[in-house]
């Protein structure tokens, strides 16, 4: 496969103003730490669930790998309306979108295993004594590892519909629901699909991180794969492990050849670059659908239910005459007190922030004074600079092998899938084996933990150098060849900037995973053998054992900040860099 | 024309549509434009880019709302899109993720037509438009030839009282062209179309010639109706035809004629300041090549514009900047459809490059406002460098940001050639070459 797409936050820089950032991380951060209270106060009395022990009997994997599956599939759906409903706001409404776009940044920047932390407790109050509580805050954790940027890409891509066709859907008069079905979100739907893929395969890793939870005394285990490895950890049986990993690796096989194949190779259809020259990504099951009669019939009668809803009228006649009648208040809405109606909607904004933003300060004072602060920005700091490090580690690593391999288009072809594969297959399934390690060798955790964090992500780094590799331009190759441009300057003035866009792509993919996974990185246990590096991430984690509410905000909020200044100071500025001059064709 | 007795359907009354700029004078792209259409005719606007036609063609369409005028259709004052038109477009704007089928579908299920009907009528327009066979096919599997049949028969199906078409051949080869437009006309003359009046844009001057009963010529900046013509001419028309030609040349001439100083608004309002006046990219290399072009033994230092047009198969949008340029750097004078060299402009289709460049930067300080305001500038500022914003900033208030850039763009080129400054993208910025 080589089309890539990013919607990473770095992309919306245009759309963006500074200020609203300013707002939105209180805001959200606040409204977290909101939910927390109230879970927090209608929990007090809330009963231990009993669940089914997890049983460590291989046979019981197919069943647990299925529920595990079902999960992601919930939070992808949950994801998708999310996805309708936010993205189209913040497109369509230049008011919304000035407030909700900082904030997608924003929720996109809080480490997803966060989430969990926050609102496990409010979850489980919402269905006492209920597995469902705690299986919806599961579903919640998978769905913020992939609601946000599927809306970023969605939200782009209405930004970008081609203005000629917005003239047809204008001039056939198009209800508001005609108008997305059958333009909007047939346009945006590559886009997307690619976007949904990578959530997906990001996801695997916060499935198994997020069906064994400890919050204070409260431990709640859901059946699935991810459970089966902490009950294999528990009781430090290392050939569960590799029954969990796997089971894994024939979930996800299954997954990219069933769901991710025929979908990309679907999505393909709605690409509006109207040459028919690439290369189209291909599936089997695809094309056996396609091609059989025996399954476009049994299909045949949902095709046209799809066919007949998306062309539904919902525009009632009357509704279109008040919309006439209403046409010159919205005139004169739009028109004279412009600038009074945003100060005002930036007057109630700004209120609203200021409280969330005074209750998350509140709350953090409730159980933390300054020294917690500055203990948190100084572990910070430490994870900031792991971070660095291993980005920098692996991408000296895999830029230059992703560049031979991606020149080799037999070999690129084999190795493309493989590092899809380990970009989707989840890292915390591997843990355990790199703790019996560090122990049994008597490794610094400080140093060793660190690799963790980039175990699942690197991969990220090499499939985004391959496939720009694989995209560098014939004509450049040849001319390279016949100036004999070779050695460091073949390096320097070629491949360096002609792969820089992909990289830099991959680079922020894997350095937003690598925060993510810190997490459960810098602090592993086997048994009872617990390893803890010194970090943010296992000062959030240390926090989330302990039911240490105020310390689990106060890590988040400056996990959060810390991203996403990272982002802005870093990323942002690479990604124009490489938007604006290095963009071949 | 069809019809003797002509019922109006469409009437614009001093249409104006403007933006507000930060100087505090409006943006005018189009002023004052009147415009009838009756049952019966094709009338085509024609004018250069910039002219506001396509926005004049959105406004009939009801998807652009002008800033002042009236604009009626049966009478009825216009809100929101027009009921009874349709567009085809110069991009063709066909959904690509339909096939020919579904696209022709689309207008009719989004009216919720009955399906049976609807099937009927779209069978009818694609036999009509010469899509039988390509049903099935996606437009990416298409010619842009017959990506534009499935714009028209998308556009007929719904049977519109009018149909707009925005430069629909421009984006084809001259041959595809011009079998479309014979098709169209054809089926116009049979009477087969289930239409009552078509309404183009072109820039084309003979496409205009070729099909219109009326044409109205627009000045551009702002865009207003410099002529209106009537083509008496019988159909099928012949291109060869000296009365075809005649009229040809007078259409270049009018399109070529010395604009006027536009009136003012009032007598108090500000003109925006000489170096405000946008301008049209055109490479160095298009201006050497014509001007050598002129020079040569063939022209002798003067040519006629309709004949340089079909020899180089530039059409008016390609050629007027071209020559246009030449003559406000003062290599060349345009009237009445011709153009001739001036002295300067013979001297340097004769010179080597280094005297070439000397004699651009010469002429860009004299003759292009824009470049000599940079120029001193520069020279002013204490580092010799110029941020291009402050630039843009000053122009933008005196015209779209669309047209602020390309002017600077153009000026950048030109002083890049003559050597006059440069402009460093890194720091966006204008300054002198380091090498001297």
């Amino acid at each position: 496969m080589v089309w890539i797409h990013t919607s990473v936050s770095v992309k919306a820089a245009d759309a963006t103003p500074n200020r609203w950032d300013v707002l939105a991380l209180p805001l959200v951060i606040g409204l977290l730490a909101l939910i927390a209270i109230g879970g927090r106060q209608m929990a007090a009395p809330l009963d231990s669930i009993a669940t089914a022990p997890v049983v460590l009997d291989p046979w019981m994997l197919p069943d647990y790998a299925l529920r595990s599956t079902l999960r992601m599939l919930a939070a992808m759906a949950a994801s998708l309306v999310f996805t309708f409903t936010y993205a189209t706001l913040a497109a369509k409404s230049r008011r919304a979108g000035m407030l909700l776009i900082p904030v997608l940044d924003v929720l996109q920047s809080v480490p997803v295993l966060g989430y969990i932390s926050f609102t496990v407790v409010f979850f489980l109050a919402l269905f006492p004594g209920s597995v469902m509580g705690a299986e919806c805050a599961a579903i919640f954790a998978i769905f913020t590892s992939q609601a946000w940027n599927m809306a970023f890409s969605f939200y782009q891509s209405l930004r970008t519909v081609p203005r000629d066709l917005d003239e047809v859907a204008d001039g056939f008069g198009f209800s508001g629901w005609q108008r997305f079905w059958a333009l909007e979100a047939p346009y945006a739907a590559p886009g997307l699909v690619w976007n949904m893929m990578m959530s997906m395969s990001g996801g695997w890793f916060f499935v198994v991180a997020s069906e064994a939870i400890t919050v204070g005394d409260q431990t709640i285990t859901l059946p699935g794969v991810g459970s089966y490895l902490a009950e294999a950890i528990a009781q430090q049986r290392l050939d569960a492990v590799g029954w969990a990993v796997l089971a894994m690796l024939l979930v996800i096989l299954a997954y990219d050849q069933l769901l991710f194949r025929p979908l990309v190779a679907w999505a393909a259809k709605f690409r509006v670059e109207l040459t028919g020259s690439q290369e189209s990504p291909e599936s089997w099951l695809l094309d056996l659908y396609q091609r059989t009669r025996f399954f476009r019939a049994l299909f045949a009668p949902l095709d046209a239910l799809i066919g007949r809803a998306i062309w539904w009228r919902l525009t009632l006649p009357r509704a279109l005459k008040v919309g006439t009648a209403a046409r010159p208040l919205t005139r004169w809405l739009d028109r004279v007190p412009a600038r009074w109606v945003d100060g005002a909607w930036y007057a109630a904004l700004a209120v609203v922030g200021l409280y969330c933003g005074w209750s998350m300060v509140s709350f953090i004072a409730s159980g933390a004074d300054w020294s917690d602060v500055g203990l948190a920005f100084l572990l910070g700091g430490a994870t900031l600079l792991r971070v660095m490090v291993l980005i920098a580690v692996a991408s000296l690593i895999w830029v230059p092998l992703g560049i031979l391999i991606g020149l080799r288009p037999r070999l690129a072809e084999a190795v493309q899938p493989a590092a899809q594969f380990l970009a989707a297959f989840p890292a915390n399934l591997l843990f355990p084996v790199a703790v019996v390690l560090i122990v049994r060798f008597d490794l610094n955790p400080d140093v060793w933990l660190s690799p963790l964090m980039i175990l699942g992500t690197q991969w990220y780094i090499l499939f985004n150098v391959i496939a720009g590799a694989a995209a560098f331009p014939s004509d450049l190759k040849e001319a390279v060849a016949n100036f004999r441009i070779r050695g460091w300057q073949w390096w320097r003035d070629v491949m360096l900037p002609g792969v820089f866009p992909y990289y830099v792509t991959g680079a922020v993919t894997a350095s937003g995973g690598s925060w993510n996974a810190s997490i459960v990185a810098e602090a592993v246990r086997w048994g009872d053998t617990t390893l803890t590096a010194h970090g943010l991430g296992s000062y959030i984690a240390q926090a989330t054992a302990e039911g240490d509410y105020p310390r689990i905000v106060l890590g988040i909020a400056v996990m959060a900040l810390l991203v996403t200044l990272f982002n802005r100071l870093l990323w942002r500025p690479l990604y124009a860099f490489a938007e604006r001059r290095l963009r071949l064709a | 024309m069809l019809n003797t007795v002509n019922t109006t359907i469409f009437e614009l009354n001093g249409v104006r549509q403007a933006y507000p700029k930060p100087s505090g004078q409006d943006y005018v792209v189009l002023d004052d434009v009147n415009l009838t259409l009756k049952d019966g005719e094709i009338v085509g606007l024609l004018g250069r880019s910039g002219s506001g036609k396509s926005t004049l063609l959105r406004i009939v369409a009801g998807l652009v709302r002008p800033t002042s005028g009236d604009v009626r259709h049966h009478g009825e004052p216009v809100s929101g899109p027009t009921d009874g038109v349709a567009m085809v477009f110069q991009t063709f704007a066909l959904f690509p993720w339909l096939t020919v089928w579904e696209n022709v579908m689309a207008g009719l299920k989004a009216k919720g037509v009955p399906t049976k009907e609807a099937e009927a009528r779209a069978e009818e327009a694609i036999d009509l438009i010469g899509l039988s066979g390509f049903e099935s096919a996606y437009p990416k599997e298409l010619s842009g030839g017959m990506r534009q049949r499935v714009g028209f028969a998308r556009a007929l199906v719904v049977h519109p009282e009018i149909l707009l078409m925005d430069e629909p051949f421009s984006a084809l080869d001259v041959l595809t062209a011009e079998t479309l437009r014979t098709d169209l006309l054809d089926l116009w003359m049979e009477r087969r179309l289930p239409i009552k009046s078509i309404l183009m844009v072109t820039h084309n001057i003979e496409e205009a010639v070729l099909m219109c009963d009326r044409i109205l010529v627009f000045s551009s900046n702002p865009g207003r109706v410099a002529a209106e013509i009537r083509v008496e001419l019988p159909h099928p028309r012949n291109r060869l035809e000296p009365d075809f030609r005649a009229l040809v040349d007078d259409i270049y001439g009018l399109m070529t004629a010395r604009k006027p100083l536009p009136p003012l608004a009032s007598p108090t309002a500000k003109r925006p300041p000489a170096h405000a006046e946008p301008m049209v990219q055109v490479s160095t290399n298009l201006l050497a090549g014509l001007l050598e072009t002129l020079a040569s033994p063939a022209y002798h230092g003067k040519a006629d514009l309709p004949h340089l047009a079909s020899a180089f198969q530039h059409e008016i949008d390609d050629l007027f900047p071209i020559a246009e340029a030449l003559q406000t750097l003062g290599f060349a004078e345009v009237a009445e459809g011709d153009i001739h060299l001036t002295e300067p402009g013979r001297l340097f289709a004769e010179s080597g490059v280094e005297e070439r460049k000397r004699l651009f930067a010469e002429h860009l300080v004299l003759r292009v406002p824009l470049a000599a305001h940079i120029h001193a500038a520069l020279k002013q500022a204490p580092n010799h460098r110029l941020p291009a914003d402050h630039v843009l900033e000053e122009l933008t208030a005196h015209m779209s940001d669309g047209y602020a850039e390309e002017t600077l763009r153009a000026v950048t080129s030109w002083a890049r050639y003559a050597e006059l400054f440069t402009y460093d993208d890194e720091s966006e910025s204008f300054g002198f070459e380091d090498a001297e």
